[in-house]
């Protein structure tokens, strides 16, 4: 092994006849890759006119397959232009070098034929409309292999895997609590705080509990925790999932005659659908407290009057409202949460991508789902 | 730099690496010579994977003392550590690809990151690169999901390589790889080592890489290294776990038969 310390490349060319003659010395290797480059760009002209060319390798310092590249690349760019270019005085140790370098980069990639720019466009628009379509056939297929994993279940219970699904419950029910509590707290104080400030002006302050009472319990308080359940434990499922089939564990599951859908995924979203009503339940008793504490703090509104104001306010019907549409909101983040797991590829970025994808994809579901409640609510006069 | 780091490319001296309660390297040490090939055996779950990768710093010794290259690998991790990591090239023993660029890319990454040089020229010394550790045109732009296991190893080989590294940590290499390909790729790392002076620390199980390329092998058993030595004195050693490794019924079946 020579020093650590490498000398900067050179390049000398001197013509001989018709012939150039190329000398390269010093260290010709990866660190020096600009001087190289520089140097064989220098050259070029005078490859071109000359009729042939020899390298002569007898005083290089050091060289290695990056320095060796370049000084090939110049051999082949006179070939190529149909003159005589060869090599000469490589030392025993470097004739292999240079051998193996001489073979490489001799072949392309087989060319694909370039697409016509607009025909390029049309085929993109159309297979992103096709995609939209493939969502909801996605979606359909989950909710399908979910509804025949569920009868399987239903025919041999003992089949539900009931550790998975107590652990699920643990994870996505108990384990969310506190922050669904503090969060629901802060919004049923904050939309009580909003209603006591404007209401004031026409004296009508009291009405504050209607207001609290009746978006907290028919939308905000479901609506919340689904948007939170969503990204927490939504995104949980896809990241998951999605690892599992990258390494390969989803298909190892099934060529153990075992159904993914079973055994991962049915756990997951009945977790879901059991957790997402308590949640949605206490999240709106929290939400209730932090407008009864700020209208007593806020407004001067006693608790005992705020409760009895309550009982006139509130229907049971507006709290049926709002526990209906919890698990179906709950069904609709598990399926998404988990084919777009199972639609994750091989590489990491599409890990990220099918995640955030889960998330925006649930979120939306859940709102348009709310929507559609709502229409279905007010014409059934609930 | 001291003589001994002019005549070692790696030192290592009394090194303890556990993980809890378990120690899996136990007062080892060994050196290797620069510009020599070593192979590292020793059972699977011995800890040569732990080895390899305490050397290159990426897992804590306990105690002891490493140098490669003359550098301690577990002090300073900036610009320290960045010169280091351009004299030395790793193939993991998964590959470790960028699962996010293709196969060509992978190659490239460490070129842009660490040299100075033109776009065209990454890309020929990408695609040369390839071409030496037999990955064809047709596969460059695969991305690693899409490569197969012995592909894989390939494609880290040749990002480790990239760099024209002075030494370089091969972890199995040769398993998944078809005997044809292994023994190319054996070819392949001689080569390397005659004409760029290339030190090779490899853990491999291929008896063949053993006999052919390996200059020395070292036995790692019990924590320890237990044999250290080119490979007619591991095959005369005394060692009872060297003695079953060597003359096992496996290593038996590659010699042959005498009658
Ligand atoms: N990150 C880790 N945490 C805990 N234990 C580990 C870790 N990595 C390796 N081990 C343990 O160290 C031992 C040696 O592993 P390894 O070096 O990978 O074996 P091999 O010799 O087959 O490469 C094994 O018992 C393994 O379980
Ligand atoms: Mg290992």
């Amino acid at each position: 092994m020579g020093p650590a310390v490498s000398v900067a490349p050179v390049l000398d060319a001197h013509t001989d006849g018709d012939t150039l003659e190329l000398k390269p010395t010093g260290a010709w290797i990866a660190t020096n890759s600009k001087s190289m480059e520089r140097l064989s760009d220098d050259v070029a002209p005078q490859i071109a006119a000359a009729k042939s060319l020899t390298i002569d390798m007898a005083e290089i310092g050091e060289i290695d397959t990056i320095g060796a590249w370049v000084l090939e690349k110049l051999s082949r760019s006179a070939a190529q232009a149909g003159r005589t270019a060869q090599f000469k005085g490589i030392s025993g140790n470097y004739a292999e070098l240079i051998d193996e370098v001489r073979q490489l980069n001799r072949r392309g990639p087989t060319p694909h034929p370039k697409p016509n720019p607009i025909i390029a466009k049309l085929d993109q628009i159309g297979r992103s409309a096709w995609s939209a379509t493939a969502d909801i056939a996605v979606f359909l297929e989950m909710l399908g292999a979910l509804g025949a994993a569920l009868l399987g279940v239903l025919r041999r219970p003992r089949s539900l895997r009931l550790t998975s699904l107590t652990y699920q419950v643990y994870r996505v029910g108990w384990q969310a609590i506190p922050i669904m509590v503090l969060i629901t707290f802060l919004i049923g104080a904050i939309i009580a705080q909003q209603g006591i400030f404007h209401f004031r002006k026409f004296g009508a302050e009291s009405y504050v509990v209607d207001m609290v009472a009746i978006l907290v319990l028919r939308e905000i308080g479901v609506l919340i925790v689904a948007i939170m359940v969503a990204g927490r434990s939504g995104s949980a499922y896809t990241a998951e999932l999605g690892s599992m089939k990258m390494r390969e564990e989803i298909d190892a599951l099934s060529t153990m005659g075992l159904d993914p859908v079973e055994v991962l995924i049915l756990p997951r979203i009945i977790a879901l659908v059991i957790a997402l009503p308590i949640l949605a339940f206490i999240g709106s008793m929290a939400a209730l407290y932090g407008g009864m504490l700020t209208a007593w703090f806020y407004g001067g509104m006693q608790p005992s009057v705020f409760i009895a104001r309550l009982h006139e306010a509130v229907s049971l019907n507006s709290f049926q409202v709002g526990m209906w549409k919890a698990p179906f909101m709950a069904l609709v983040i598990g399926i998404v949460a988990c084919s777009e797991g199972l639609r994750v590829k091989g590489s990491a970025e599409s890990l990220g991508l099918q995640t955030t994808t889960s998330v925006v994809k649930s979120i939306f579901l859940v709102i348009v789902l709310d929507g559609m409640f709502a229409v279905f609510f007010a014409s059934i006069g609930m | 730099m001291d003589a001994l780091a002019e005549l070692y490319a790696i030192r290592v001296a009394d090194l303890v690496v556990g993980f809890g309660r378990q120690t899996v390297l136990d007062h080892l040490s060994l050196d290797v010579h620069r510009g020599e090939i070593l192979g590292l055996v020793g059972a699977s779950g011995g800890g040569k994977s732990v080895l390899m990768r305490t050397i290159i710093g990426l897992i804590p010794k306990q105690s002891g003392h490493i140098e490669v290259m003359g550098h301690d690998t577990e002090r300073g991790f900036g610009s320290a550590r960045a010169s280091v990591a351009a004299t030395w090239g790793i193939l993991f023993q998964q590959g470790a690809l960028f699962s996010s660029l293709t196969a060509r890319q992978n190659v490239q990454f460490p070129l842009r990151e660490m040299l100075d040089m033109s776009e065209k020229l990454q890309d020929e010394i990408a695609t040369a690169k390839l071409e030496m550790v037999g990955i064809g045109p047709d596969d460059w732009d695969k991305f690693p999901a899409q490569l197969s296991g012995g592909m894989t190893k390939r494609v880290a080989l040749a990002r480790a390589l990239a760099l024209d590294p002075s030494i370089v940590f091969l972890d199995e290499p040769t398993s998944g790889l078809d005997p044809i390909a292994a023994g190319d790729f054996d070819q392949l790392i001689k080569t390397l080592q005659t004409t760029l002076g290339l030190t090779v620390f490899m853990v491999t199980h291929d008896l063949a890489s053993l006999n052919v390329v390996c200059d020395r092998v070292a036995a790692l058993a019990d924590g320890k290294i237990v044999a250290v030595g080119p490979m007619h004195d591991l095959l005369q050693s005394e060692h009872p776990w060297v003695r079953a490794y060597f003359h096992g019924k496996r290593s038996a079946m590659l010699q042959p038969k005498q009658d």
